[in-house]
């Protein structure tokens, strides 16, 4: 196992590369004067005169990739000019608060989609099938910023129940408390989709499980229902689940971007919006560096997990 | 249609040392990646007109060679020759020239058939792109191939899937005389039919080769049915020929310890099991090949000489015509 | 031919797609929102841009502003109508977009194999390697904001997805004989890939394209609702909820439309896009994803239970008429129609046939395993000792089955669970039926794996099945039947999946084993060299029922049905390869469709009239002997014409 796990690792290194040439390759496809527009309209010449000199525009592309990995490789992320601060120091501080409320999303969407799918393959055709199959759809079907503000409409304006944005409560807050009030709504909104998701494959792959033969011989070897059920049929459809769970972690960091944005969640993604918006492109690349990294680890970690359950992967 | 025949002694595929490795060669770090040796020093020949079967059990590389008599995939070492021509090469330089030459029956009937074609289609292709016929011709042609494998014309109308094994067999069967090749290359052409259907293919198999001359490459694990169809037999264990000889030879005195098995193991209606149960079954590690006889683990007749030394193929008994790999043939009457 | 009948009656691909409620529902709001959308022009509406701040923030239906007017007074109707069109019309560009190259991609990766492959993957892999969202910022990032550049880079970060996809599909069908046959055919590479596999690509493409339109839309309204994607005046409906949110409070209608308006959109066309999918794959056609029950449906009539006889309480297992139907839509075919069979204490019955004889189901209906739906036990009854299965309970099943009734199966790899270890569903089987400590249960599936002669038995134990070759599986299945000392084994052909010198190896253990323990075995098999191996008597089945019984010996010796003599002599004998196979005519009748009377007459060279017609029963031809023939050849005679 943990042989595999170094192997794996090892094969992350050309997927970070990669990674990093994308956003390079990107970032190169700007139109007109690259540090003009890096900095926008209103630089200074020695400004920009310095970045030119930066990013090495007088060398051949290959030349300036290296360059600009070199300096990636030392923290170097340089400056976002429009707040005036090191832009790792800005995507660092915002990543935690994406985390969060990413990672509080995932868990939700993991236990609830792996949930309702097994349960409404157990009880295929039956009431909760039908419940399950019926919010799935919903939603799948509705767009996750629209729920954001549906949500905020209901729970905060006309309840009252839930702060309606931020992170913390500007006076008073801060404690775990005032954190998990402020988080319910967007992890809520966030998982809504990734759960629908989930939860339809694992019934798919619920279902598709038990037509095999090996569940055929669960049965005849006289184990229980429950049993043939929840620890023959739930395990294989677990395996073929897990890289789904993996994708839909993409997902809820990439819908951070809307959630953030509508709640007013200082993370990452609200950072990317307005980065964009004000056309603060080192800004931007830093922060899809940080969080495509992120999701590089934690692909890494579901196929780690995957391979655990299954021994025909660990070779 | 029958061409001529001439009195010729000269084999129609001759093959020479034939081996297919897969995998190896090396990673992006000079390391050797590990290599297995599906097919290894194959030397075969096929005489016009004959029926040589070849017979072994899952993994002993006979599909693999048939694909290359085909033309479907080339040895990483050794050669074929077909008519005195080198087969791969022949193959690179015009595939269609050697398609009309060669054909091939495919193992699962239902599968080598377009699902979303229908039966027309299907055999018109090599119709028009290896004889590049007019359609009047076309019609022709297809009405005798229908014929010659007992369908009925208006089956050309239908989808695959509304055929069932053994008709489809027999269409796969059309498609392969469609262009009135010398040699057709039989990948297990029964076994994926029922028994009774199955006679029928074999029958219809016989009736083919005599009426239009053909020369058969027959590939099967079944030996019953080799036995029927076969006038030589080559036996193939762990991607080499085990013993080559006459059908009758092989089957009334097998001269390789393996083929005795084989022969023991087949069920037969009245003969009770013959076969030790101590008897393990396991081939040996392809990633680690033993130096000597493949089979000496298995065998009962192994000594220090089989586990350290690969015996040579060569004539057993009086038949030359009889060849085995093995430094202890087993005795006539003889059981493994 | 009953193929062409079946064609004929399978209903149009457009019509399967009505048939299913939500999909037609979802159709037709697609539908009446396209049209809405194309015509909106000529309706007579406001100009979806003119302002007219005197009008702000309407309420929805008020007088001349059905839905109501925004923060800048512009009529919301006309506006969710031109934004509806917009809409629709970057989602489907960027499909299409996506479509094409990512199919084109994924073609090419799996057609070609190899490095070809290698290299395109990896470098879909790494577009993959971002989350999604995140990659088509950045292209807007660097683009700059509007639909256009926002529809390009929902369509290239949708790429991958479709690659993906196809490469899979291709990479199965570039394997499949086909392919190899249409280049034997002639065909040069180009012109397989596009015309023999291409075809079989498409529904896999169309399949893709309507389960990712939906999202595309989402994907770039969620672009335009960031300010990112439709620019002032233009507006998609994204950008409408976008202006919505500034006056969310207030006026929440302004928001609340275009919300409604894209769910609305994006639900329609999920739910026509999963009707589209459900009618072009296959796997879902056939019903297979639903779920199968633990144990076969029973609904057989009362009064149609045979009453226990002598020869019934002699028997260990008693199978009395019995009948199994399956269900397929509104036709139910009876794949076993009224089977027969006794197995006596220590005998190893042997029950032959060819595919579609109904012997498997036979055997599976004994335990309640044939799968429901589609299958139901219509009929007839299984007797256990006396003891009627098909009125027991569940759990009463539960308990019989793996412990005085075990199964082993065809294929010892798909057989066994891939995720545990061969120790672990050993020691499962042993305590489901055992009050055993795990330490105890552990040295005892120990002795079962050396029972059945697996060498490193406690080794072996910590082995998962795909580490083990086919043999070592099918002993290790055998070793579970024996796990609770199984009074009775059915055996569904355990041997046919093996190499020939591995079933002779599996043939000798069971024999062995099955005087060692005194089991009986129900076996079933097509092949009669494996019966004369093992069994002591032989029921042969043709269409559903059987049509002879005996002892092997002497069915073998002298068959007395036509079909149990022309099956025996049509497959070729080891040491008669000179003989002529003698062929049968015809095909099997399918269940579905029997003739009257006997099932074989068709293709029987001593069919009469009288065998066209009528029931025919299973009578006693010698003592321990019947057929279901009315002329039943005698010792020695040929299957040829009756004189």
């Amino acid at each position: 196992m943990g042989g595999y796990i170094l192997k794996r690792l090892i094969a992350l290194v050309p997927v970070l590369l990669g990674l990093t040439l994308i956003v390079f390759l990107i970032m190169a496809m700007i139109p007109g004067d690259p540090a003009t527009a890096i900095l926008g309209s209103y630089a200074t010449p020695e400004n920009v005169e310095r970045l030119n000199r930066q990013l090495g525009l007088d060398r051949s592309l290959p030349e300036q990739y290296l360059v600009w990995l070199g300096n990636l490789l030392q923290g170097e992320f340089g400056r976002s000019y429009s707040l005036n601060r090191p832009v790792i120091d800005e995507v660092l501080e915002r990543f935690s608060a994406t985390l969060i409320l990413a990672g509080t999303a995932l868990l939700l969407c993991s236990v609830f989609g792996l949930l309702a799918g097994i349960v409404s393959a157990v009880r295929q055709f039956g009431w909760t099938d039908r419940i399950v199959t019926f919010f799935v759809l919903i939603g799948i079907s509705t767009p996750s910023f629209f729920l954001g503000l549906l949500l905020i409409l209901v729970f905060a304006v006309n309840l009252k129940l839930l702060p309606a944005s931020g992170m913390y409560a500007i006076y008073g807050g801060g404690d775990l408390p005032d954190l998990l009030r402020h988080l319910l709504l967007p992890a809520v909104t966030l998982a809504a989709v990734a759960t629908g998701v989930i939860s339809r494959l694992t019934r798919t792959a619920m279902l598709e499980v038990l037509r095999q033969d090996f569940i055929r011989t669960a049965r005849a070897k006289g184990l229980s229902e429950r049993r043939v059920v929840y620890r023959h049929a739930a395990k294989s459809a677990l395996v073929a689940v897990i890289p789904v769970i993996g994708i839909q972690a993409g997902f809820v960091l990439g819908g951070a971007v809307y959630i953030e944005t509508v709640f007013q969640w200082p993370g990452i993604g609200a950072m990317l919006v307005k980065a964009i918006s004000t056309r603060d492109l080192l800004l931007v690349q830093g922060g899809v560096l940080v969080v495509a990294a992120s999701y590089v680890l934690f692909n890494l970690a579901a196929d780690v997990v995957q391979s655990t359950l299954d021994p025909r992967l660990r070779r | 249609m029958p061409d001529t025949a001439m009195p010729d002694t000269s084999p129609l595929v001759e093959m020479q040392q034939v081996e297919r490795r897969f995998g190896g060669g090396k990673s992006l770090f000079g390391k050797p990646r590990p290599a297995v040796h599906a097919v290894q020093s194959v030397s075969l020949e096929v005489q016009p007109g004959e029926t040589l079967g070849i017979v072994g059990e899952s993994g002993c590389g006979k599909s693999t060679l048939a694909r290359m008599l085909a033309g479907l995939d080339s040895p990483t070492d050794g050669a074929i020759h077909f008519q005195g021509e080198d087969l791969a090469e022949a193959v690179r330089r015009d595939f269609k020239a050697m398609a009309r030459q060669i054909q091939y029956v495919f193992q699962d009937p239902i599968s080598s058939l377009n699902p979303r074609k229908t039966i027309r289609t299907i055999l018109e292709t090599p119709l028009i792109h290896l004889l590049g016929l007019k359609r009047a011709e076309r019609e022709a042609r297809l009405a005798e191939l229908m014929d010659a494998v007992n369908l009925r014309p208006e089956f050309l109308q239908r989808y695959p899937h509304e055929f069932s094994g053994g008709q489809a067999q027999r269409i796969g069967i059309a498609r392969a005389l469609a262009a009135s090749p010398k040699l057709i290359v039989l990948d297990e052409p029964v076994s994926a039919l029922d028994v009774s259907v199955q006679a029928q293919v074999l029958n219809l198999l016989d009736d083919l080769k005599q009426r239009f001359g053909l020369t058969y490459v027959f590939i099967s694990h079944d030996l019953a049915v080799v036995e029927s169809v076969s006038d030589r037999v080559a036996v193939m264990y762990f991607g080499r020929l085990a013993e080559v000889g006459p059908a009758k030879r092989i089957f009334a005195q097998p001269a390789h310890h393996y083929t005795r098995l084989l022969l023991d193991s087949a069920p037969v209606p009245g003969k009770p099991v013959l076969v030790p149960e101590s008897e393990s079954g396991e081939l040996p590690d392809p990633f680690n090949p033993p130096p000597g006889c493949a089979f000496a683990a298995r065998c009962p007749a192994a000594d220090e000489r089989c586990r350290s030394e690969r015996p040579p193929l060569e004539a057993k008994g009086a038949e030359p015509e009889h060849l085995a790999a093995c430094f202890h043939p087993p005795r006539v009457g003889e059981r493994a | 031919m009953t193929g062409q009948r079946k064609d004929n009656r399978r209903p149009s691909a457009f019509a399967l797609l009505l048939n299913n409620r939500m999909a037609a529902g979802g159709f037709f709001i697609l539908v009446a929102l396209l049209l809405l959308a194309l015509i909106a022009p000529l309706l007579p509406l406001h100009d979806p841009n003119a302002t007219d701040p005197s009008n702000r923030l309407l309420r929805p239906l008020t007088e001349g502003h059905l839905l109501g007017t925004d923060a800048l007074g512009r009529d919301i109707l006309s506006r969710i109508l031109s934004g509806l069109r917009v809409s629709i019309a970057v989602g489907l560009s960027a499909t299409i977009i996506a479509a094409f190259f990512g199919s084109l991609i994924g073609l090419l990766a799996g057609f070609a194999g190899g490095r070809v492959d290698n290299l395109m993957m990896r470098g879909i892999d790494m577009l993959m390697a971002f989350p999604y969202i995140l990659l088509a910022l950045a292209i807007v990032a660097v683009l700059g904001p509007g639909l256009i550049n926002a529809l390009y880079a929902i369509a290239l970060v949708n790429i991958p997805f479709f690659a993906r996809n196809i490469r899979g599909v291709t990479l199965g069908l570039a394997r499949r004989e086909f392919v190899d046959a249409a280049r034997l055919a002639g065909k040069s590479p180009a012109r397989v890939l596009f015309t023999e596999i291409l075809p079989n690509v498409l529904p896999v493409i169309v399949i893709t394209m309507s389960t990712t339109v939906g999202w595309m839309i989402l994907e770039t309204a969620g672009l335009s609702f960031l300010g990112l994607g439709a620019q002032p005046p233009q507006a998609d409906l994204g950008s409408m909820l976008g202006d919505g949110r500034g006056v969310l409070f207030n006026a929440p209608h302004v928001a609340i439309i275009p919300g409604l308006a894209i769910f609305l959109l994006v639900m329609s066309i999920n739910l026509f896009g999963d009707g589209v999918r459900d009618v072009l794959d296959p796997r879902l056609k056939s019903g297979a994803l639903t779920r199968p029950v633990a144990r076969t449906a029973i609904e057989r009539d009362p009064a149609s239970v045979p009453a226990e006889d002598a020869e019934d309480r002699k028997a260990v297992l008693s199978v009395r008429g019995l009948r199994t139907a399956f269900r397929m839509g509104r036709r139910q075919v009876e794949a076993v129609g009224g089977v027969d069979l006794r197995l006596g204490q220590t005998e190893c019955l042997g029950l032959v046939g060819e595919s579609g004889s109904g012997k498997s189901v036979t055997a599976m209906s004994i335990m309640g395993l044939v799968p429901t739906p589609p299958g139901r036990i219509v009929g007839g009854a299984i007797l256990l000792k006396g003891e009627d299965l098909l009125a027991a309970s569940d759990e009463r099943i539960r308990g019989l089955r793996g412990g005085p009734v075990s199964h082993v199966f065809q294929d010892p790899l798909s057989s066994l669970h891939p995720l545990f270890t061969v120790g672990d569903q050993l020691i499962e089987a042993i305590r489901a039926h055992q009050p055993l400590s795990r330490a105890k249960a552990q040295a005892r599936a120990r002795e079962l794996l050396e029972l059945v002669r697996i060498p490193n038995a406690g080794r072996r134990l910590s082995a998962y099945p795909h580490e083990l070759s086919g043999g070592m599986r099918q002993r290790v299945c055998i070793a579970m039947a024996l796990a609770n000392d199984a009074e009775v084994i059915i055996a569904d052909e355990p041997t046919t999946a093996l190499d020939v010198t591995v079933q002779a190896q599996i043939l000798t253990l069971m024999n062995k084993l099955r005087h060692d323990k005194q089991t009986s075995i129900l076996f079933i098999t097509h092949d009669f060299g494996v019966v004369s191996a093992l069994c002591d008597r032989v029921a042969v089945m043709y269409a559903g029922r059987i049509v002879e019984t005996g002892r092997t010996e002497e069915v073998l010796d002298a068959p007395a049905h036509p079909y149990t003599r022309k099956l025996i002599d049509c497959v070729p004998v080891l040491g008669q390869g000179e003989r002529r196979l003698d062929a049968i005519e015809g095909l099997p009748p399918s269940v579905d469709n029997l003739p009257p009377g006997c099932a074989f007459a068709p293709r029987c060279p001593r069919a009469q009239e009288s065998c066209r017609r009528g029931e025919i029963t299973l009578q006693e031809v010698a003592p321990g002997r019947a057929a279901r023939c009315l002329f039943p050849l005698e010792a020695g005679e040929e299957a040829a014409a009756h004189a």
